[in-house]
């Protein structure tokens, strides 16, 4: 009882055929071997899964993969420029030293692109309440907030 | 420094790591997957206690796409999980360990105690099947208070050990204590919980273990911080293989902070299973299993009393603790509380009698062990609690009262087995207090009373061991292994050079800084050193990283082994420069004929190495490829105050963190921006406990009420205020680097400055303790309770 999907992820055309208990995070990592995605926990809360559906921030872990039939889908590998070249928030998270161990980043690069999406111009107390859906064990957020100010501002530019 | 150093020391060099992790190419476990792999769930125990009467796994074994399922009864000739630590009770016996079973025989002693292991063709079939697991329990009374567990009439945990106890344990000069009580002017006393943590790395534990019958070899991937460890360990002590045949990949690991030191059943009965099954297995850690099973921390109970003379000199601190070791001994449970405990109980003061007495008791809930701090925390928050109730009782400004007894000459010998080698704790301080803006504080408190707010400032100068271990000093105190670390570097024929460390970074950077450490060594670029880790297939041997070691213990290896690869490049270039070796000089990244301009570029020696058709081959190998093994003289001690400013909403008991400074002497630093970060991550885990986090067991059933992110409270990005962090240098006297280590004094610090903040905010309203986390509910309950007592 396979349920057929066609999606567009990261500008590529996928059609593919699921168990419809399937959720979007394992379509991506298990399906599409998109490991960049990662899951952190069982209940939505960590924010380690979030990728860009139709443009807006999601947790995939909390989706069905037949829910977002014809839906376009960006993950963290379709973030950077076709040459390597990091999207200006990857790299503000990079020089900011707004990521340690790596597991939460790729879930948190995504919320902070599609935080400064709405709000571009977001203050710091803004930043840290918009960012309540992303867990971070490692950094104390500190230098997280400070990237995603850097990336917001290269982002306007 | 070393003469050899070049400006990359002491740089905020960006992160090597850092592209794959921002890009998605970062390797995890879980993104591991090997062909033809097979699926396992483990199914947990779902009482506290319980005897397991029988287990039928017959339709189970029936259900789709299931390959096979191991109970406890089934590993026959697999020996129960080590501890790796032997503590010695007062009375002489030896503490008690009960077996500590791969997978559970004959009784379950925690809710997610692992009964059976099932695999199949997926993850959802495996999980399927274990739900046709049939298993007859007779339910049991359980235990989850380590106090409790210690009184009579408690139910027992194991039958190894009567009435709970694993060990007491003392250490310190009892008379002299009793003595200096018996004179003190004035003595403070305070009873403290410090509360449960799950450590809770946001990447959950996970394995894939691999068996290739064609060589009898094995593979297991799995989230460790230290891999030859855990190879060490499953092999000799419980699965019986030698060592060759098992390689451990410890890949991206996503954070660890202690939790994932510990050799664990789960990837321990995979390996025995993937022989059996002859494919291979891949398990993912549920965080709902991860908050069940993972190792958690602290968990202590403590009266302490401190006694001061009439000027506020400390005389003598006394300590009794209860600690609690959970179901079973985990891989280093019992040299927490009290090796990494009771010898930091002298902190930053001259206190010149302390004795320290702790019992470690079995309950019903999930292993403790290790976690960020490990011990010191917990040392930290007795010390640094007890004085702020001190200089709150003789009404002495905080600050005062710890400067009145500081340690101001080294090397120092504490009452508590240490040696402190250096340290500067009038300049933390003081420089602590620049950064609080302690001066402006009384007009801050003012202008929050104003709006109804009870602002408070709290202080915590702590200390902690570090650079564990000098393997002597380690064994005499009942360590079972050697702690020293292992560092090969490998010079290639073009100059560039491949290191490899037996210290393991999840989060830490260790691919940049040690880079730095051997760049500027060797004085070649940092772009031209790559650090490979965390592989037992290609790193020759290594302890792993925790306890703030890697760069003090793995970083000197590493140090030591350049020194080898320089005195030899010496011996070539005196060959090819045609001088004598005595005259060679190298600095960087050039052998010069000391007094000339006659010099070989480093690069030239490399290839020589390589090439060697000019090369004195009667007297020297070819290559240029050295390792070495460091073994510490002593503990690292890094030090620091850290000063938390909190307000308190007196009618909602809501505490909000307005301010965080920190001031640290870590010894030198080779990347400022690294530093930074590791305390900012180890402030926020330590204003966690204070403020959010709590592990709850239910204390009747034993069931685990703060089973998920929904429960436990961790840390958000608007839980914290930004924080202010510097540092101050005194270097360590014994490693060539003259580093200390940071990755674990914020997680110390914190919680005592966190609560002592609080105290200091409610002292109007008569409050003087109550445990942590310092919820909403807890502060505004400890305050009506002072109204009406």
């Amino acid at each position: 009882m396979a349920v057929t999907l066609s999606l567009t992820v990261n500008g590529k055309a996928v059609r593919t055929s699921v168990d419809p208990r399937t959720l979007l995070v394992e379509l991506l990592r298990n399906h599409l071997g998109l490991t960049g995605t990662h899951v952190g926990c069982d209940t939505a809360q960590c924010g380690a899964c979030t990728v860009h559906v139709d443009g807006h921030a999601v947790k995939s872990c909390n989706v069905l993969a037949a829910q977002v039939e014809g839906a376009t889908i960006v993950t963290i590998e379709g973030l950077a420029a076709a040459d390597g070249t990091m999207h200006p928030m990857q790299a503000a998270f990079k020089d900011c030293h707004g990521l340690q161990c790596g597991f939460c980043t790729t879930g948190m690069v995504m919320s902070a692109v599609d935080l400064v999406n709405r709000h571009p111009k977001a203050s710091e107390d803004k930043i840290r309440e918009e960012l309540e859906g992303n867990l971070c064990r490692c950094t104390g957020y500190h230098n997280i907030v400070k990237a995603v100010k850097q990336g917001a501002a290269a982002m306007g530019k | 420094m070393g003469a050899n150093d070049t400006g990359v020391i002491g740089q905020s060099v960006k992160r090597k790591e850092d592209v794959r992790f921002l890009t998605g190419a970062g390797q995890f476990t879980d993104d591991v997957n090997q062909p033809n792999q097979t699926h396992a769930y483990f199914l947990r125990s779902p009482h506290a206690h319980a005897r397991i009467r029988k287990i039928d796994t017959a339709s189970a074994k029936a259900a789709p796409g299931v390959v096979a399922i191991y109970t406890g009864a089934d590993l026959e000739g697999v020996n129960g999980l080590p501890c790796g630590w032997l503590i010695t009770s007062v009375d002489g016996t030896p503490m008690k360990e009960p077996p500590h079973w791969v997978l559970a025989k004959g009784k379950v002693r925690y809710v997610g105690d692992h009964v059976a292991l099932v695999i199949a063709e997926t993850a959802n079939q495996a999980k399927d099947a274990a739900e046709m697991i049939e298993v007859d329990y007779e339910v049991l009374p359980a235990v989850v208070n380590p106090a409790d567990a210690l009184k009579a009439g408690a139910p027992q945990v194991h039958d190894e050990a009567p009435g709970n106890k694993c060990y007491t344990w003392a250490l310190g000069d009892k008379a002299a204590v009793d003595a200096a009580f018996a004179k003190a002017a004035h003595v403070t006393k305070i009873d403290i919980v410090n509360n449960r943590l799950v450590p809770n790395a946001i990447e959950p534990r996970a394995a894939v273990a691999t068996y290739t019958r064609a060589d009898d070899s094995y593979t297991l991937y799995t989230t460790t911080q230290n891999p030859h460890v855990e190879r060490l360990l499953m092999c000799a002590f419980v699965l019986g293989l030698p060592e060759h045949k098992l390689r451990v990949i410890a890949p991206d690991v996503g954070g660890g902070f202690g939790s994932k030191i510990y050799l664990y059943s789960e990837e321990t009965a995979m390996v025995w299973a993937s022989k059996r099954v002859n494919r291979p297995i891949k398990w993912v850690c549920e965080r709902s299993e991860s908050f069940l099973s993972d190792a958690h921390g602290r968990d202590h109970v403590t009266h302490a009393e401190l006694a001061l003379d009439k000027d506020g000199k400390f005389l003598a601190l006394r300590v009794h603790t209860i600690a609690a070791m959970g179901a079973y001994l985990s891989t280093f449970a019992s040299c927490i509380p009290t090796i990494l405990y009771a010898t930091l109980l002298a902190g930053q003061y001259t206190t010149p009698a302390i004795y320290a007495e702790v019992t470690a008791a079995f309950t019903n809930t999930a292993p403790v062990d290790a976690y960020r701090g490990a011990g010191r925390p917990e040392a930290t928050y007795v010390v640094e609690r007890i004085v702020h109730q001190a200089a709150h009782e003789m009404n002495i400004p905080q600050d005062e009262l710890r400067r009145r007894n500081f340690i101001r000459t080294f090397p120092y010998q504490t009452p508590v087995a240490l040696l402190y080698d250096t340290g500067g704790y009038d300049a933390t301080l003081d420089e602590a207090n620049k950064m609080a803006d302690v001066k402006g504080f009384p007009a801050r408190k003012a202008d929050a009373a104003k709006r109804g707010k009870l602002r408070g400032l709290g202080y915590a100068s702590y200390i902690e061991a570090c650079g564990i271990a000098p393997s002597n000093v380690a064994g005499a105190l009942g360590a079972r292994a050697g702690l020293f670390e292992a560092g090969e570097v490998r010079v290639h024929p073009t100059g560039s050079v491949t290191v490899f460390t037996g210290s393991h970074s999840h989060g830490q950077g260790h691919e940049t800084t040690f880079a730095q450490v051997v760049a500027a060594r060797l004085g070649i670029p940092v772009e031209n050193v790559d650090v490979v880790h965390g592989d037992t297939g290609r790193v020759m041997f290594g302890m792993g990283t925790y306890g703030s070691r890697s760069l003090s213990v793995g970083g000197t290896a590493i140090v030591k082994a350049i020194d080898k690869i320089v005195a030899k490049g010496k011996k070539i270039a005196a060959h090819l420069l045609e001088a004598a070796e005595g005259d060679i000089e190298f600095k960087d990244g050039k052998f010069t004929v000391a007094g000339t301009d006659r010099s070989k570029s480093f690069g030239e020696v490399a290839l020589t190495a390589y090439v060697p058709h000019n090369y004195p081959l009667d007297k020297l190998e070819p290559g240029l490829n050295e390792m070495a093994f460091y073994d510490p003289t002593n503990f690292t001690f890094p030090a620091g105050t850290h000063i938390c400013e909190v307000e308190v909403d007196p009618d909602t008991g809501v505490v909000h963190v307005v301010q965080f400074a920190a001031c640290d002497d870590f010894g030198n630093i080779i990347n400022p921006m690294i530093v930074e970060g590791q305390v900012h991550g180890g402030v926020a885990q330590g204003i966690g406990q204070a403020l959010l986090e709590s592990c709850v067991y239910d204390p009747k059933s034993g069931q685990l009420l703060t089973g998920s992110l929904m429960d436990y409270a961790l840390p958000r990005a608007d839980d914290l205020p930004a924080f202010k962090v510097g540092t101050k240098v005194t270097p360590c006297t014994h490693n060539p680097l003259g580093a200390k280590g940071c990755g674990e004094a914020g997680a110390i610090g914190a919680p005592a400055a966190l609560m002592n903040a609080v105290m200091d905010a409610l002292a109007s309203t008569g409050v003087k303790h109550f445990d942590m986390p310092a919820s909403p509910h807890r502060v505004w309950s400890a305050i009506q309770a002072a109204k009406h007592a």
